[in-house]
């Protein structure tokens, strides 16, 4: 079977001034896969992403989805395409189904089948028994989830999802993902996501890491993990100073400083563990060693970690803001 | 033999072609119908919204009128401050809600479901006409109901002038909520919800006739009053309304709008209203679209 292809962009550029947001993007997702955006915050995802969704024009470049060019006729595009966004959308004094009802009206889901695509979408998120209550007495898990029950109402061939985790605990986020692989394994749609969650990304199909505008890496997540090679080996010391000394000395390998840790990444951990215990003079309290995760990836590929408190603060004031004032409102 | 099968598949189920024009005016009808369910649904504004006319009629009408000692305009069997009031305060009802549901768009951007709406495959008018015509049935059931308290404050009204009443409360509210839908289609924060709230809403109110009548008023208030549109649609609510309490017409004629010393013919000033209310819907549909 080849494969087809139903996003394509090729040099895609957007600038705010002098601002180069996105700085030429290339990419090509195939029918049927889940397709992650990875990246910090302010790294161009949500940019890249609005570009391909129509909902911005880019500078330069162009880009197809569903085989339409998004520039030419960004209404055909729509129609074919289903959104989640970052921020919650929902009108939460209409009833999850009143929802749903409106975005099919929007969506010109023919009348003979709005009901009953409005009960499958609502059975296969698992919100049948709330259909009836207001969005406003839903959880954060619920409301995302009716969100891509309505995306997917139009039946889009592709669903796009910007950050469809951002803010909710690690469970929801699980169930979340259990449901977006159920919705591609049933009905074929293609799915594009952003995430700075670096976890989730695992669960792609393929994955295009982003910084400041470009993209560094793209391919499954195994294929990137090969790029750091072999194992992470962590280890914690009372003189780390003079463990980073020694290692570097005797062992040849630089490690680096992460948190009052040091890391290093060797071609074989299981072998490399016993020397180093065995030749360090300077007492070692902690050693760990694991297979490579895409933070290792991006620390590689960017020279720095994705740096969880700039993307943290945000997510924890969404859960705060949530926690107050989400089940008030 | 061999048959050549070159059959490219098109992407998933070709999707239907939707005409965008027809999609759009099943827009209109759902982004209605939202809100009408939305104003259904809190029927506590419903209830609400009776309070402040009520406040208005009994006590600022009765304190006013006794103050002023009875029969205000016309001698003896003249014409009560309250009832003179009554179709004011109609006015005032419509004004109220037509920019408040207009400007329930502000909300929407600020919650996020306007852009559920703006990046759907329609026309971007579907949403100022869908939202003016919404805000335009709300204001117009707001100003109805106010009907029912026309037995209270001595104005008796026939079933041929309700009847009447409905077209006129409906220009009236669809004017009002074009300008209402115009103004949000330009706001970005609710921020500035209060200046037109008190630099709009309240001198709309009060230079509108639903207080005073608009005659021998000084030369700035007569040119601001005539410049106000709301008072295009409160006179004739008011002639309507009193035009069946029974009094004499030169009498209800003398508390009509005139411009120059000549009273305006209701057509006329129904004709503005909506003449208003069109250039308002212009202007929004203009400035939705230009909104990326």
């Amino acid at each position: 079977m080849t494969k087809q292809t139903v996003i394509q962009a090729s040099g895609l550029v957007k600038k705010y001034g002098d601002l180069e947001a996105v700085r030429g993007i290339d990419l090509e997702v195939h029918s049927g896969e889940i397709f992650g955006f990875l990246g910090p915050n302010g790294a161009g995802k949500s940019t890249t992403i609005s570009m391909l969704c129509t909902l911005l024009t880019p500078t330069a470049g162009s880009a197809s989805v569903a085989g339409i060019n998004v520039m030419q006729d960004p209404a055909a595009v729509r129609q074919r395409i289903g959104l989640v966004f970052q921020d919650p959308s929902l009108d939460d004094q209409l009833t999850g189904r009143e929802n749903l009802e409106f975005h099919a009206f929007i969506y010109s889901v023919p009348a003979a089948e709005r009901r009953q695509r409005i009960d499958e979408m609502l059975e296969l998120l698992q919100l049948s028994d709330r259909a009836a209550s207001q969005v406003r007495t839903y959880s954060g898990g619920m409301k995302r989830r009716l969100e891509i029950a309505r995306g997917m109402l139009h039946q889009p061939q592709i669903l796009f999802l910007d950050e469809p985790t951002l803010g909710l605990d690690p469970q929801t986020r699980k169930s979340i993902w259990t449901h977006l692989n159920e919705l591609r394994s049933k009905k074929g749609v293609t799915i594009f996501m952003t995430t700075h969650y670096m976890d989730e990304a695992e669960y792609c199909d393929r994955i295009a890491i982003i910084d400041r505008g470009r993209i560094v890496a793209l391919g499954t997540p195994d294929e990137l993990k090969a790029k750091v090679g072999g194992d992470v080996v962590t280890i914690t010391s009372s003189q780390p100073d003079k463990a980073a000394r020694e290692i570097e000395a005797i062992l040849g390998v630089t490690p680096t400083r992460d948190n009052g840790e040091l890391r290093m990444e060797v071609s074989d951990g299981k072998k490399f563990v016993p020397r180093l215990v065995r030749e360090l003079t300077v007492p070692v309290d902690t050693v760990t060693m694991r297979r490579p995760s895409l933070d290792d990836v991006f620390l590689k590929l960017t020279g720095r970690a994705i740096r969880e408190e700039e993307a943290g603060t945000k997510d924890q004031m969404r859960a705060m803001a949530s926690r107050w004032m989400g089940r008030r409102r | 033999m061999s048959v050549e099968t070159s059959v490219t598949k098109p992407l998933a189920a070709a999707p239907r072609t939707v005409d965008t024009r027809v999609a759009s005016l099943r827009a209109v009808y759902i982004i209605w119908y939202r809100d009408i369910l939305r104003y259904w649904r809190d029927r506590w504004r419903l209830v609400a919204s009776l309070a402040q006319p009520l406040l208005f009629l009994v006590v600022f009408g009765s304190g006013l009128s006794s103050s002023l000692g009875g029969g205000l305009f016309g001698g003896g069997r003249g014409l009560s401050y309250t009832q003179f009031m009554f179709p004011g305060i109609i006015g005032m009802s419509i004004l109220f809600t037509s920019i408040f549901g207009a400007m329930s768009i502000v909300w929407d951007r600020e919650f996020g479901f306007l852009k559920e709406v703006l990046v759907a495959p329609i026309d971007r008018w579907s949403v100022a006409i869908g939202k003016a015509l919404g805000s335009t049935t709300q204001a117009m059931i707001q100003g109805l109901i106010i009907l029912v308290l026309a037995p209270f404050v001595g104005v008796k009204l026939s079933f041929l002038t309700v009847l009447e009443i409905v077209p006129l409360a409906a220009v009236l509210a669809f004017g009002l909520s074009s300008l209402g839908v115009a103004i949000a289609s330009m706001m970005r924060s609710l921020q500035g919800f209060q200046v037109v709230m008190n630099f709009l809403m309240m001198p709309m109110f009060f230079l509108s006739g639903a207080l005073f009548p608009l005659a021998n008023l000084p030369g700035w208030m007569t040119v601001l009053t005539r410049l106000n549109p709301a008072s295009y649609g409160i006179d004739p609510l008011r002639r309507v309304v009193l035009s069946d309490s029974g009094l004499p017409n030169a009498l209800v004629d003398r508390l009509g709008l005139t411009i120059g010393g000549r009273l305006l013919a209701i057509p006329l000033e129904v004709s503005i209203m909506f003449a208003f209310g069109l250039v308002m819907l212009g202007v929004a549909v203009v400035s939705f679209q230009r909104r990326d």
